[in-house]
Formats: structure tokens, sequence, C-alpha cells
């Protein structure tokens, strides 16, 4: 399929898909960068900040998809939106911790791992289905973010497994981690409301055919390390897909913009 | 005319590596030349990559330079997919002159790759860091030399 092939149903649906990949990489990508400056050793600030201009990189992409449909300048998509059009899910837009970027950052670095983890193994999962969409620009564009995917995953891979099978504070600090994310995990997983939609014009597999690959290969990798598997992750704080956000999306959008919020209109 | 407009692709460099082209490193997917207007199709390196708006930005200068273009328009793909077996022989000799190692020609992801040294060749090396100062190069430190240095990241398509 092509732009002028999409039917008007059609088109809907896969401009929700387009907001939930975009805001998923695009939050997540602005609490990496939070990191600057603050990770654990300065070899991995130099890694995160790639991962994460890398992730913007790919949130522009997806945006780029949707001003190409008629939703307006990626730009201004991206900054001048209200959080309930946002359709990321609610466990990317959570602080990275207590504090500021600028004040008292007692940022949580077994929350990061774990979480950027388990979406890194869901975001390949995703990536392998798009390459294959319906959607012609959709599928070319999975195939180029897919090459980038490869080595974040590998990144988060490593450091989830060392830490753990590391020290007994650090196997602590992770099961606690994981335990968090676990709540909010399953808004990750889903497709959202347009879901049947999606998934009849074919633009990606059906949600359960991934939330089961993704349950695979965590529960796999869990038992690797050691750790048991705690079950269907859930949904607690509500769906993101839906526009339901928390506290955490105003803050990140306020900064996130406000440099371009004060003059909209200027070249970038 | 086409080939005048090839040549001066050939002086729009990388603004992150001085040493090499838009053509070394394969970027340069098709250029269409009807009654002097230039359009040329570009494939990004990669996707967050800061530089394209500086690149885009050159090729039109360079192009629009040339004697008869009277407008040049570029325009990035993602089909093909850029990837690291497009760096030409020439691209990987001036990257070595930069102090960064090139990626291998044929890599398969998911497989080691071997990296020598670009200041004395040895292979007695250690990746310091994957990810580098741009999201294209890891970093290495050469045991032999004791030099530090970059290597491009290979990047292949996966199907």
């Amino acid at each position: 399929m092509t732009q002028e092939t999409l039917k008007p149903q059609e088109k809907k649906a896969l401009i929700e898909l387009l907001y939930q990949l975009a805001d998923d990489d695009f939050l997540l990508a602005f609490r990496g960068s939070e990191w600057l400056g603050l990770a654990p050793h300065i070899e991995e600030d130099v890694a995160f900040s790639s991962i994460s201009q890398d992730m913007m990189g790919h949130a522009n992409l997806y945006y780029n998809l949707l001003e190409d449909l008629g939703e307006g300048e990626a730009d201004r998509i991206a900054h001048l939106r209200s959080p309930d059009q946002f359709r990321n899910a609610i466990i990317l837009e959570e602080v990275n911790g207590p504090g500021t970027y600028l004040k008292e950052p007692d940022y949580d670095w077994a929350f990061t791992v774990v979480r950027n983890y388990f979406y890194a193994v869901h975001k390949h999962i995703r990536l392998d289905s798009l390459r294959h969409s319906s959607y012609e620009p959709l599928a070319e564009a999975a195939h180029k973010i897919m090459t980038e995917q490869y080595y974040h995953l590998m990144h988060w891979e490593i450091w989830f497994k060392q830490l753990m099978t590391s020290t007994d504070e650090a196997i602590l600090r992770m099961t606690a981690a994981i335990q968090k994310v676990w709540k909010d995990f399953g808004g990750v997983l889903t497709l959202g409301p347009y879901y049947e939609d999606i998934v009849k014009a074919n633009f990606i597999d059906d949600e359960n055919v991934m939330k089961k690959r993704w349950n695979n290969k965590i529960e796999a990798v869990l038992k690797e390390v050691g750790a048991s598997y705690p079950g269907e992750p859930r949904m607690e704080r509500g769906n993101g897909r839906n526009g339901v956000h928390t506290e955490d999306l105003k803050q990140a959008t306020s900064t996130l913009s406000e440099v371009y919020a004060t003059n909209p209109a200027t070249g970038w | 005319m086409t080939e005048s407009v090839m040549d001066a692709l050939g002086d729009v460099k990388d603004p992150e590596i001085a040493s090499v082209s838009i053509l070394d490193l394969g970027m340069v997917h098709e250029v269409d030349v009807t009654d002097g207007a230039v359009k040329v199709s570009v494939l990004p390196t990669f996707s967050g990559c800061p530089a394209l708006h500086i690149i885009e930005r050159d090729i039109k200068k360079v192009v629009e330079n040339v004697e008869g273009i009277t407008s040049a328009e570029v325009k990035f793909v993602f089909t093909p997919s850029w990837t690291t077996d497009r760096i030409t022989p020439e691209g990987r000799e001036r990257l070595k002159e930069f102090g960064i190692s090139p990626p291998p020609a044929n890599h398969v992801m998911g497989e080691p790759w071997e990296i020598d040294c670009p200041y004395c060749g040895s292979t007695y090396v250690t990746m310091e860091n994957i990810f580098g100062p741009t999201a294209c190069r890891s970093i290495l430190y050469c045991k032999s030399c004791k030099n530090p240095f970059e290597a491009m990241k290979p990047v292949a398509d996966m199907g």
C-alpha cells in the first residue's frame, strides 16, 4: 500500500500506529538524553547518548511519515501536541528517578537498564514485523531502523545480563526494577483501540502474536540469569495508546519543547 | 552533464569525516538531470545523523554551481538501505587516512568483525566501546602501537 491506495479507515488506523511508534521512541530517547553526564561511567555516557540520538532519529522518521499523511509538520507534531494526544506507553514517559537533570538527580540505573532492555526486545520484534508491513514507506523505514536497533539491543542485553549476575546489591536493585517495570510494561505490548483495523490492514502482526514472542524471549533470558518469570506484564496505570498519561509526560514534553515553543515559526 | 554533476558531488565531504565524500561513502543513490534541473536521491547513513541537513545544503550548493544547472533538489530515501558495503575502495583508504578503520565489506550482522589498527595495521586491538563520538563509529585501542582509534561500525541489511 502507498499513501494513494489507503482507504480512509486504513489511513486512520495507520496514523494511530505511527503515533505509537514515534511517541514510544521519542519519549524513551528523551529520558535517555537526561542521563547525559550522569551515566555510571564515561564510556556509557558516550554509548547511551549515541543510542538516544539514534532513537530520536527513529521517532523523526515516523513523524515524517505522519507529515506525509497530512498530520502537519513533523516538528510541530513532535513539539506542539498536548499530552492527551500522545500515544506512547506510560512506562516510557516515567522519570528516571527522583530529582531533575540539573538538581539532585537521584536516577535509578537498574530501572533504566530494565526498561531499555525490555523495550529493545519488543522494538526488535516489532521492527521484524514492520519490515513486512503492507504500507511500503513504513516497511522501508523499519528496514533502516533495524540496522541501528541491532546495536542497541546488544548493548542493553549485556547490561541486563551482567547486572543480573553481579553482586547481591545489583541483583536486589534489578529485581525491584523488574517488578516496577512489569506493572506497566503491558502498555508497550498493546496496539490500542484501533488494534483490529491495524492488524486487518496488515500494517503489523497481531499484538497477541508479538506479545507471545516477547514473553518467550524474556522468560528465557530470566531463566538464563536465574530469575523467575513474573507472569503476564500488566497495565496498572492505564493505556497510553488511549491518550491516558501521567504527570511525568507533561514534564517531559514541556522540557523538550521549551525552546521550540518560544517561536514555532523559526526555522530549526 | 550528469558527469559534471557527479564530479561536483565528489566535493561534498562528510561534515564529520573531512577526508571522505558522500560518493566515497556510497550515499548517493540516483542522480537525475532533466533540462538543467537536478534531482539527487541520497541514502542517509544513520537515521539520527545530525549532519544530514548540512549534507543537503552542501549538495545544493555544489550542484547549482555546475554550469548549465538551474536547480538542485535533494531527497533522502531509505530504499535501498545504506549499508557499509557501499563504501568504495577509495573511501576505505580515506577513512584510514583519517584514523578510522573501515568496516569489513561483507559483514554478516551478529558475527564478530575483524578490525585492524589504521595506524600500524596490527590486529592486536581491543574494543573499548562499540559506540563512539558519532553514531557510525566505535572506539578501540591498539595494543601494538598504543594508539586509541576509531572504527566504522559494520551495518548490513538484515534481510
